[in-house]
């Protein structure tokens, strides 16, 4: 094996992934004009609102946002009934199933957000509740990521894309029942998975925990959530692919195949197995949550505000760098461990090219946002998805700057890491599913959200929480990998700094708790129908602000 | 994008390219790495402990890697050991090699700590041995009993004054006796280059180097009395 070859052919991609960033800007980066933009929009709809999460004065003041910006608004041309009906007849065909993911989702939320906090209390109160094995923090801990890894984040994510789809496609999803079937089975996979963690059954890599012969239902419940999405394509009546549809499409196709890969039995061997561990579990962030989080974000942000994204170019870019590098940076994660070391060098030089997707994005975002900042007064969804756009361009450039060796030296073993993979798994995509389904509860159940305060709310709870969590975690992170790095500082030293960082995150991890149960609270008097305002807006978005 | 043919197929070009560099080559370049000699394969009792080990999610907090490079640098001033290589892990299925330091790197916690009844004990309450300490206590791989219902068979623990209830004694369960054993085999201080090796790797070597590595290596045989 050739390190120089490899490490040159990596090289080679990168200046061709270069050569199409410029390419792509020749082409009028920033034109105003992209017909693949609209496909989101039916005829005569851009400059219209669609924010169902929002009361009616909310409505109108959004409205008017809009109204003072988009000047060439096309809306005195009136909505095509034609597509507007079709659009009804997509959400009613996905709205049993969309409310099973979305609703296990949500109890996936709460038993992790437990889990995760009872585990940040163990480790500065390391006495606490020692005497039962399934709540020992190392039992704990890794319930809590697994019920996000394959509960919350899967389920949440998954449920938006199979409501999202049959809008992008123009078509309705047929076989409700076969995706309703597979997400009784994947529940029931996570259900089997997380009580053997508890019992102490556990596969010992990270990401992987749960065994294979459970893992097998996961992939079976997968194949038949997909799969009547992957048919859909075929049935099509749009003739353009909206840039949500290209992310939706890879990663339904992605995660399966890292899945299956990484849980074969009996294939992996020592290292290998620990570099088939970082391609998973990085790749399951990069391939699967960040690409779905991302179509939603593409989708749910013009929506709201009812203006196409601005560069459609950028778009496509950004889209094909991210399936280029990040699938390689997975092996940042073992700098400095045994591995080849081409590897990791590899792994650094796709984590800094990242930045080039991560810019794309932000870039787009931030000029189609331009002159509708004062909508997030207006639009609860708008608030949770732009917040999560934000945290995407954080944590991505954090952790690039984390791959290079000089920065990786500090943080790298620390609590740092863990208050990154917050950054990146909820300030980005938990939040993201937040305002999806904000967006979409109204649209499934047919009926407004019954107390809009809750809301906000919810809202504040994790926001505050968030930032405590990570501000803190991040100092302790730092503080723990200095001490490490430092031979004059005994071990326990580097122990005993984090203490107060780490109860600092109990009390971020609290608010956070706090506000998943409004959420779910919410949820839950909106399935009883307990709401005292009858809904006062329709489906078909052109009344919505007419109302 | 019009084709979504087109897009399904770069969508798995990449991934394949990705699986290509980190699992493929991984696999090619690592499957024929042979055990370094003072390797020893895990006994039964061994990989018992190792599944109480993954059990508890040990992994959580320890690492099983001291690292050439960064956070590494000061490994084995702290008696972690020189940087692993990839015969280390041998006869490990799975790899447990761990992202995080909360607590120390265990790669050589046999040779650094190889007593059994410290290991029990330290199990049994960590705080009557580290002050300070964060490790979560294990009681439930223990039994506390009266000191008459002991039987022959059972390992008793010696603990530091205090710890136990007053009248008590703690006796080890099976689990925990396996996890000790496995701790106790987490011993990587042989060497692991082959005479070969070693000799090309000191061709390599400026003489400065070498002395620095002299340093660390009268460093590493103090360690294990520093604990």
């Amino acid at each position: 094996m050739n390190p120089t070859a490899i490490l040159l052919a990596t090289f080679i991609l990168s200046i061709v992934g270069l050569f199409f960033f410029i390419w792509s800007l020749r082409r009028g980066m920033f034109d105003d004009t992209s017909s693949g933009a609209r496909t989101i929009f039916t005829k005569g709809e851009i400059g219209q609102t669609e924010e169902p999460s929002a009361d009616s004065a909310q409505r109108v003041r959004l409205q008017g946002v809009t109204d003072s910006n988009e000047r060439d608004s096309g809306s005195e041309e009136g909505v095509s009934p034609i597509e507007l009906s079709a659009r009804i007849e997509a959400d009613r065909s996905t709205a049993y199933p969309v409310y099973v993911m979305l609703a296990s989702a949500g109890v996936w939320l709460v038993v992790a957000s437990l889990a995760g906090l009872l585990s940040s209390l163990k480790l500065h109160w390391p006495d606490l509740l020692t005497e039962y094995a399934w709540l020992s923090f190392g039992r704990l801990r890794t319930i809590h990521l697994n019920a996000v890894a394959y509960g919350w984040a899967p389920m949440g994510t998954l449920g938006l894309s199979v409501w999202l789809l049959p809008r992008l496609l123009q078509t309705p999803l047929r076989g409700a029942r076969l995706v309703i079937l597979g997400a009784v089975i994947w529940n029931a996979a996570l259900v089997a998975g997380l009580g053997g963690l508890a019992v102490g059954i556990n596969a010992g890599m990270e990401w992987l925990e749960i065994p294979w012969q459970i893992g097998g239902l996961f992939a079976m419940g997968g194949m038949l959530i997909g799969l009547p999405m992957a048919l859909m394509l075929g049935r099509r009546k749009v003739h353009h692919l909206y840039v949500s549809v290209w992310y939706m499409g890879a990663a339904l196709f992605w995660f399966p195949t890292l899945y299956i890969v990484a849980k074969i039995p009996g294939l992996h061997f020592g290292v290998e197995q620990g570099t088939m561990n970082w391609w998973f579990g990085h790749n399951v962030l990069g391939l699967y949550y960040t690409p779905i989080s991302l179509a939603c974000v593409y989708y749910f942000l013009p929506k709201v505000i009812g203006r196409p994204i601005r560069s459609y170019n950028l778009s496509l870019l950004g889209f094909w760098t991210l399936a280029f590098f990040y699938g390689q940076v997975g092996a940042h994660h073992l700098i400095g461990g045994p591995i080849p070391e081409w590897l990791a060098t590899l792994s650094i030089v796709q984590s800094m090219m990242m930045l080039i997707p991560v810019i794309a994005f932000s870039v787009n975002q931030h000029l189609t946002m331009v002159g509708y900042f004062s909508a997030l007064k207006y639009s609860p969804v708008l608030r949770f998805i732009l917040f999560g756009a934000i945290m995407y361009t954080v944590s991505s450039v954090q952790g690039s700057f984390e791959a290079l060796r000089t920065v990786n030296a500090v943080t790298h073993f620390t609590h740092f890491t863990v208050a990154h993979a917050h950054i990146g798994l909820y300030g980005f995509v938990t939040m993201v599913i937040f305002g999806g389904i904000y967006f979409v509860m109204p649209r499934v159940l047919n009926i407004p959200w019954p107390k809009p305060a809750l809301i906000t709310w919810h809202f504040w709870l994790v926001v505050a929480g968030f930032a405590v969590y990570v501000i803190t975690l991040s100092i302790g992170g730092i503080l723990q990998g200095l001490a490490l790095q430092d031979p004059n500082v005994p071990f326990m030293q580097s122990v005993a700094l984090t203490i107060p960082w780490l109860q600092g995150r109990s009390i971020g991890g609290t608010l956070m708790t706090l506000g998943h149960l409004v959420f779910v609270y919410h949820i839950a008097l909106m399935t009883l129908r307990v709401s005292s305002v009858p809904l006062d807006a329709p489906v078909i978005a052109s009344q919505q602000h007419t109302a | 994008m019009e084709n979504e043919t087109k897009l399904l197929a770069g969508a798995m070009i990449t991934l394949s390219l990705a699986t290509a560099a980190l699992v493929v080559l991984p696999f090619l370049q690592l499957k024929n790495v042979p055990p370094p000699e003072g390797l020893k394969p895990y006994t039964s009792e061994q990989l018992r402990g190792r599944q109480v080990y993954m059990s508890n999610g040990c992994i959580a907090c320890h690492t099983q890697q001291p690292s050439s490079t960064g956070a590494g640098v000061v490994d084995s001033s702290r008696g972690w050991g020189r940087p692993s290589v990839a015969g280390d892990y041998y006869y490990d299925q799975p790899v447990l090699l761990g992202t995080m330091r909360t607590g120390p790197d265990l790669f050589n916690i046999g040779a650094r700590q190889p007593s059994v009844d410290w290991q029990l004990g330290h199990l049994f309450q960590p705080r009557a041995y580290v002050p300070g300490s964060i490790m979560p206590a294990y009681p439930f791989l223990f039994e506390v009993k009266d000191p008459d219902n002991v039987s022959k068979a059972e390992r008793v623990v010696a603990l530091p004054p205090g710890t136990a209830a007053e009248g008590k004694v703690v006796v080890a369960r099976p689990e925990a006796l396996d996890l000790v054993a496995y701790l106790i085999s987490l011993n990587h201080t042989y060497n692991a280059l082959t005479p070969e090796q070693l000799k090309y790797a000191e061709s390599r070597l400026s003489p400065a180097r070498l002395k620095q590595d002299d340093k660390a290596e009268q460093r590493q045989e103090q360690a294990p009395e520093t604990k």
